[in-house]
């Protein structure tokens, strides 16, 4: 069974990218610093640095990769992932508002920041879902384009605040939106996000028959015997909330929710049984990648995440649009 | 849950979408076995009848009752165990190969996170033999003939194993050959299985020849029902077109047919 041979060899070079990434940097870390304490500055740089940094990109790769593929089956399209429905751009406005208006509430232990953002994501697809329920018409084609629309209408938004405020406030706001992981220290920010990324994954793959059925249509996906808006629903739900958290902790993320399904549908074919589990598998490393990239090739300078994954997102995004096969009659 | 009469019964289903009447007082019953089909002209409400028995639309009056029970008192799971469908427009984007398609058929009988069933894999086998697709079992749906993919679905709705087959325009955008390679499938499925066979057609001289029961429906009402013989005839006809027609009569068959004029 070659599919099953290509699911080890993700994970297996998803162990080997993980254990590998927190060795890579500009302050040379030696093995021994796993163990022995005579480098105490070096261990630390491992424990408290890398380590985080590595397993919170680990994670939020996980948590698009399983939220960028549960929006292509419910949307019925290979293009729709949280960046490209516009999610991301929805979370970033509720991040960048929070920072305008300077909120701070009492929560210990999440920044009001990131609610911004969560609140932000969940208003989108609030309203995404709205706008598809009120309008039966509302095709799949007609939903991208408004997700395209809503991106570009909570990006002049953001311009616009960014233009008005003084400069510290808008370069703070600018850094937000690129995305980055580079103010995750120590395993706070990790623990927030891992209850999100789990529970995605795992509801995502309880439901990998049902999206299988309603990435065929949903009258045929109902004839089945799919509850088929209940199950949209909370996917829907579970996706967004997903990508939410993501997007709430890290910023802006683009494609990594796009690359990893198509990747791994060439590789695994597209039940989402095996699919999911190949996405999962290489969506975490993937950033894990990025991630290292951005922080060592302009060393000491570090380079967001975002920047590089959209860079790297951008080309297949056009690759995707421009191979598609038109259907065939 | 044996149940005695009519598997389907339509009473008095009327539907009206913004606030244009499509369906007025139709009723009708489909008897397990039977091979019906539902013809009549653009816009007379047939697909619309079929999105109702599927629940795909309520309708504003009148009830739908399958094997005895009131169409709204089913989970979605147990009407697919009774009803399955095959769409009119089947997208052929789908990046699933044939054998997978065809085991969605199975999702009624599947259960949360157990793994597929050796009976679900053979009745799978089964119905791709019957279909004659075995060949194509793990091709790509994007890679097929409209017809191949045609034979998939009807595929997957034969793997559903319900009682009922519905059909929306099976043979429409088909050729000659696939047409009738669909057709003879169904009457296959019809008379071995005893599947009861509901089908909407617009082509009248091939659903005349296959069907035992025949509703014809014009502007949203029932202009007909009953034998193919008793429809095939130039006064029937005229008045569920609007138009006269031309009939010869079939060299084998020995059924009149309707020719253009």
């Amino acid at each position: 069974m070659n599919r099953v041979a290509v699911l080890v060899l993700l994970a297996c070079v998803a162990l080997a990218v993980t254990a590998a990434a927190p060795f890579v940097g500009i302050e040379s870390v030696p093995l021994g610093a796993v163990w022995s304490d005579q480098e105490p500055a070096a261990a630390m740089v491992l424990w408290k640095i890398r380590l985080p940094r590595v397993t919170m990109a680990l994670l939020a790769g996980t948590a698009l990769a399983a939220s960028g593929t549960v929006f292509q089956a419910l949307f019925r399209n290979p293009l729709a992932e949280p960046y490209t429905l516009g999610v991301s751009a929805g979370a970033a406005l509720g991040a960048v508002l929070t920072m305008q208006l300077e909120l701070r509430l009492p929560l210990p232990g999440v920044s009001t920041v990131s609610l911004g953002a969560f609140a932000g994501a969940a208003a989108v697809v609030a309203f995404m879902y709205t706008l598809a329920r009120l309008r039966r018409d509302f095709s799949v084609t007609a939903m991208l384009l408004t997700g395209v629309a809503i991106s570009f209408f909570c990006s002049s938004l953001i311009l616009l605040l960014q233009y008005l405020n003084d400069f510290t406030r808008t370069l703070r706001m600018l850094r937000w939106t690129m995305g980055g992981l580079e103010s995750v220290v120590g395993m706070a920010d990790v623990l927030q996000l891992l209850p999100f990324a789990v529970a995605g994954c795992l509801v995502s793959f309880y439901f990998s028959h049902e999206l299988n059925l309603l990435s065929t249509g949903e009258e045929l996906a109902a004839s089945r015997g799919v509850e088929v808006e209940h199950v949209k629903i909370l996917l829907l739900a579970v996706g967004a909330l997903t990508a939410g958290a993501v997007v709430a902790l890290c910023g802006p993320i683009a494609f990594i929710g796009l690359m990893a399904p198509h990747i791994c549908r060439l590789l695994v074919g597209a039940d989402h049984r095996r699919l999911l589990l190949a996405a999962i598998l290489l969506g975490g490393p993937l950033l894990v990648v990025c991630d290292t990239i951005g922080r060592t090739i302009m060393a000491p300078a570090e380079l967001p995440v975002g920047i590089i994954t959209a860079l790297l997102g951008g080309p297949f995004f056009l690759w995707l649009l421009l191979s598609r096969r038109p259907a065939a009659g | 849950m044996t149940h005695h009469g009519p598997i389907i019964e339509v009473r008095g289903l009327s539907l009206a979408i913004g606030g244009k009447q499509i369906l007025r007082d139709v009723s009708l019953a489909v008897h397990p076995g039977e091979y019906l089909s539902i013809v009549g002209p653009n816009g007379a409400g047939k697909t619309t009848l079929l999105r109702c028995l599927l629940r795909i639309l309520r309708p504003s009056g009148g009830e739908v009752l399958v094997a005895g029970r009131p169409l709204e008192s089913y989970s979605q799971r147990q009407l697919a165990r009774v009803l399955s469908y095959v769409p009119q427009t089947i997208e052929s984007g789908l990046p699933y190969t044939v054998s997978e398609m065809v085991m969605m058929g199975r999702y009624a009988y599947f259960r949360p996170l157990a793994p597929i069933s050796k009976a679900d894999r053979q009745i799978v086998c089964d119905t791709l033999e019957r279909t004659g697709l075995v060949e194509l079992a793990e091709r790509p749906i994007a890679t097929l003939s409209g017809g191949e993919r045609q034979k998939v679905f009807i595929a997957a709705a034969l793997a559903q194993q319900a009682q009922v087959l519905l059909l929306d325009e099976p043979t429409t955008f088909l050729d000659y050959r696939h047409q009738a390679e669909v057709c003879r499938l169904l009457v296959e499925v019809n008379r071995t299985l005893g599947s009861t066979i509901v089908a909407v057609t617009h082509d009248v001289n091939t659903a005349a020849l296959h069907s035992r029961q025949i509703v014809a429906l014009r502007q949203g009402e029932v202009a007909f029902d009953g034998a193919p013989q008793e429809l095939m005839r130039p006064e029937v006809l005229a008045r569920i077109y609007d138009s006269p027609l031309l009939m010869v009569t079939h060299p084998t068959a020995n059924l009149p047919v309707i020719v253009p004029q």
